[in-house]
């Protein structure tokens, strides 16, 4: 099936469109942490490696089968945000801001020494069982399961905890339980993109998961518009494309990336896409449906 | 049959005592008022009473079920739902979704069954929706159900936040002055809604207010808080000429 | 052998505490994380470095001038990035302009002076003493002093000037110290400037101590000394030098008796660790949410 779309596609821009899709599954993690849930995680790429590093250790030395790999990266990650969930979920939000920086450095410190991952050297050899349709199905199917999620019950809480913790829990919500399932749905997703970027990269070290990660992956979300899904996709698909279309060399694009984080927050702190909501097209069209009502009234 | 039992509530804040030994009883289906000036400890009550702070001695009895170690959402569980003072609404959700949320505490549907859409969770979200409609058109705001809850006027707010109290089904309503900020219009509309929610859903309601006439006019029993302490309980025309509650008001005014 | 690990760690540990310092008056002030301040602590070095090298001048008055132009940086950071979103945004928004502002200063300074690490000139000297089995360099005995004679000014700036009381006003009630009468701009950009100048002073005494100044220095020293405010008790001036001079301490502790490839971990270990057993930290105290 690749071997068809390549035909078509010229691979520099097929390389753009798995990294883009690559990049969305990360982005809605964190969107699910951060931008539905209201808890700032600034240590997504932590998740990301060990999603990364721990795929690509069951496909290189124990051979497993792509889908197993990713699911157990998958599983891993998920575990672990459980565990850290759990004790500093209960921190207010800018001491938890901290325990996810403190924390994904500590993870990068232990992949730095870790003998089966290379150490600093990385990983190499990872076979390449990334394909683009696996990618972008993957994609889809996320995107579905995050709608669905947020405009269901769990969702609106998760909503509702961002939006006002006290309230949300004079109304039964289980606050603490609540950020922690946030947490580990969102590293789940984080792992699973990180398994995908592992066996796509053929190559990972603990670099490709610093702090600017992290950064860049925060970005998108907020970019987009923080709590929407569109928006986030929206947000991945510009930084994604941006500094590929430019050109523009890595250190000026982090600057641009701080300086855009500022001016965001300052002129509009809901991103792009954050303001506009299914609300709004429902109120147009209940405008045509009120009709409807008065007549058979 | 007592609903609710405060017995010896004591609640202090490093230093500073904020309840003193409080004892109340509330009746079932009692619209019960709790008055005082500024700063007598009447918030904290409800805070207590509502899980969100431990008291530092006494016992919360609901409905012969101890609730002091209890969390919040526990609380709440149990059919204790309430407003605030500060209207906490969700702001940036719409007012439909406001009191859908305010049902979490009575559904069930989980992760899986909400990623999945189970026929159990489909259900549920059925119900829950039906219920919101219901509440909406019966605090008056059923045309604003896609509005910001955050659009909304002030005396829509204090209703949407009554609204989401009462999509817990609860027995037991605490309104944290509801009336703020109400013209007398507004108000006398709030008076009936709550006679209203009372009668028709057999709630008990405990009522935190400033407004005297809305209280002697509503509630039934009345307990009087000053300085963290109980200095009168009874009915509206007891509580009226009591010296002590005269002197803490003609007090805080002088 | 223990005695020169604690004096090491003291040593390390002040510096901490100068950049603690900072972390904790502008969180106590407007419960802002100002993440960008590791960066100002790295300005300072340059800045240090810089007057040392091409102005030839005396490493004292390089001090003073770094401490002044990041004085300054810290006013500008305040007034551009974070005024605008006082009182109008949420914490989240405060936290993300201010990771902004700490990504764009660190680029800025890898554009301006690139990665790699600029050393001091052979001007400076440095003895080194034999005290008992202590090996001690007089630059570590200056390093002490001035950082306490800083952290004893600090402290008497605050506990006895009208500006102090001013400062400790705003950061118990905003809008009382506004209310009466206070220019709670101005009190937040002094202790800005206060900060900023304290973290410059760090940044110039670690740039000669270690003998290295690069554009990174400033992410992971302020991730550590925030972690060091945090366990002294955010928002606590004492606390913050408690908690620099423990970590740093600490730290060289670990490094000795544990590994030494684990060092920048222990920092974010003691920070995790603080954080769910004694969220206040060593001075902080238990704050109740009013509901």
């Amino acid at each position: 099936m690749d071997a068809l779309i390549s035909q078509y596609i010229d691979p520099y821009y097929l390389r753009i469109l798995m990294l883009i899709g690559i990049n969305i599954i990360l982005a809605l993690g964190l969107n699910l942490i951060t931008g539905v849930t209201g808890q700032l995680s600034m240590g997504h790429a932590g998740f990301m490696s060990i999603g990364a590093y721990t795929s690509a250790i069951f496909s290189m030395q124990m051979g497993s089968p792509f889908f197993l790999s990713l699911l157990a990266g998958a599983m891993v990650a998920a575990f672990f945000g459980f565990l850290i969930g759990i004790p500093t979920l209960r921190l207010e939000g800018d001491y938890l801001a901290m325990v996810t920086i403190g924390f994904a450095e500590i993870i990068r410190v232990f992949f730095l020494n870790f003998e089966p991952g290379g150490k600093a050297v990385g990983l190499s050899g990872i076979p390449q069982n990334t394909t683009f349709v696996l990618v972008w199905t993957l994609v889809i199917i996320v995107i579905i399961l995050n709608a669905k999620l947020l405009n269901s019950r769990i969702g609106r809480a998760f909503y509702a905890i961002r939006e006002n913790e006290i309230a949300a829990e004079a109304s039964g919500i289980n606050s603490t339980r609540l950020k922690v399932l946030a947490f580990t749905a969102g590293s789940f997703l984080a792992s699973l993109g990180g398994g995908l970027y592992a066996h796509y990269m053929y190559f990972i070290r603990p670099q490709d998961f610093a702090f600017m990660k992290s950064i860049e992956l925060l970005n998108m979300v907020v970019l987009g518009g923080m709590g929407s899904i569109p928006g986030t996709i929206l947000g991945a698909v510009i930084l994604t494309l941006l500094p590929e279309m430019l050109r523009i060399v890595a250190e000026y694009r982090m600057l641009f990336y701080g300086a855009l984080l500022v001016i965001l927050m300052i002129f509009r702190p809901n991103g792009l896409l954050g303001d506009v909501r299914v609300y709004d097209i429902k109120k147009k069209l209940q405008g045509k449906k009120v009709g409807l009502w008065q007549s058979s009234n | 049959m007592a609903v609710l039992q405060l017995e010896e509530i004591t609640m202090e804040f490093g230093g500073l005592r904020a309840l003193d030994v409080v004892d109340i009883e509330v009746e079932e289906q009692q619209i019960f008022g709790i008055i005082g000036p500024n700063g007598a400890g009447k918030t904290t009550l409800f805070n207590i009473i509502t899980g969100i702070y431990l008291p530092t001695g006494g016992r919360v009895i609901f409905k012969d079920r101890l609730l002091n170690k209890m969390h919040a959402w526990d609380v709440a569980r149990q059919g204790i739902g309430r407003t605030f003072q500060n209207i906490r609404l969700f702001n940036k959700l719409s007012v439909l979704d406001n009191v859908r949320v305010g049902s979490h505490g009575v559904s069930r549907s989980g992760f899986f069954g909400s990623i999945l859409g189970l026929p159990g969770s489909r259900r549920e979200e059925k119900t829950i929706m039906e219920k919101a409609e219901q509440l909406l058109d019966l605090v008056g705001l059923g045309d604003k159900k896609l509005e910001y809850a955050e659009n909304l006027a002030y005396g829509e707010q204090r209703r949407l936040e009554i609204a989401r109290a009462m999509a817990l089904n609860p027995s037991l309503l605490l309104l944290d002055e509801p009336a703020a900020g109400m013209n007398s219009t507004e108000k006398m509309g709030l008076m009936d809604l709550i006679w209203r929610i009372r009668n028709e859903m057999q709630l008990t309601i405990i009522l935190v207010e400033h407004d005297m006439n809305l209280v002697m006019n509503i509630c039934e029993q009345i307990a009087v808080l000053d300085y963290g302490r109980k200095i009168a309980d009874g009915p509206p025309e007891v509580v009226k000429n009591d010296e002590r509650v005269i002197q803490s008001y003609l007090g805080a005014e002088a | 052998m223990i005695w020169q690990q604690l004096l090491n760690g003291l040593t390390l540990g002040s510096t901490y505490a100068l950049i603690a310092l900072g972390y904790t008056m502008v969180y106590g002030i407007i419960q802002l994380i100002n993440f960008a301040h590791g960066e100002i602590y790295m300005i300072g070095a340059f800045v240090g470095l810089f007057l040392v090298v091409n102005t030839g001048l005396n490493i004292g008055v390089a001090l003073l001038g770094a401490m002044a132009f990041c004085m300054v940086l810290g006013m500008l950071v305040e007034l551009i990035a974070y005024r605008p979103l006082r009182g109008r945004a949420s914490r989240l928004s405060g936290i993300i302009s201010a990771i902004g502002v700490s990504i764009f200063l660190s680029t800025l300074m890898v554009l301006i002076a690139q990665t790699n690490t600029r050393r001091y000139p052979d001007i400076i000297n440095i003895q080194t003493f034999q005290v008992g089995d202590l090996q001690v360099s007089s630059l570590q005995i200056i390093i002490l002093v001035v950082a306490t004679l800083l952290m004893v000014g600090l402290q008497l700036l605050v506990q006895k000037t009208r500006v102090g009381k001013a400062m400790r006003a705003c950061s118990q009630d905003l809008d009382a110290a506004y209310l009466m009468g206070i220019n709670v701009n101005r009190i937040i950009s002094f202790t800005f400037a206060i900060g900023s100048a304290l973290a410059a002073a760090g940044g110039v005494m670690v740039g000669i101590y270690y003998n290295a100044v690069w554009p990174y220095m400033g992410t992971m020293a302020g991730l550590k000394a925030f972690a060091a405010a945090i366990l002294g008790g955010i928002g606590s001036i004492p606390g913050a030098m408690i908690g620099g001079i423990t970590l740093g301490v600490l730290e060289i502790l670990g490094v000795a008796y544990l590994s030494s490839s684990y060092k920048d971990a222990i920092a974010f270990g003691i920070l995790i660790l603080v954080l769910i057993i004694r969220p206040q930290g060593i001075m902080g105290q238990k704050i109740t949410k009013k509901v």
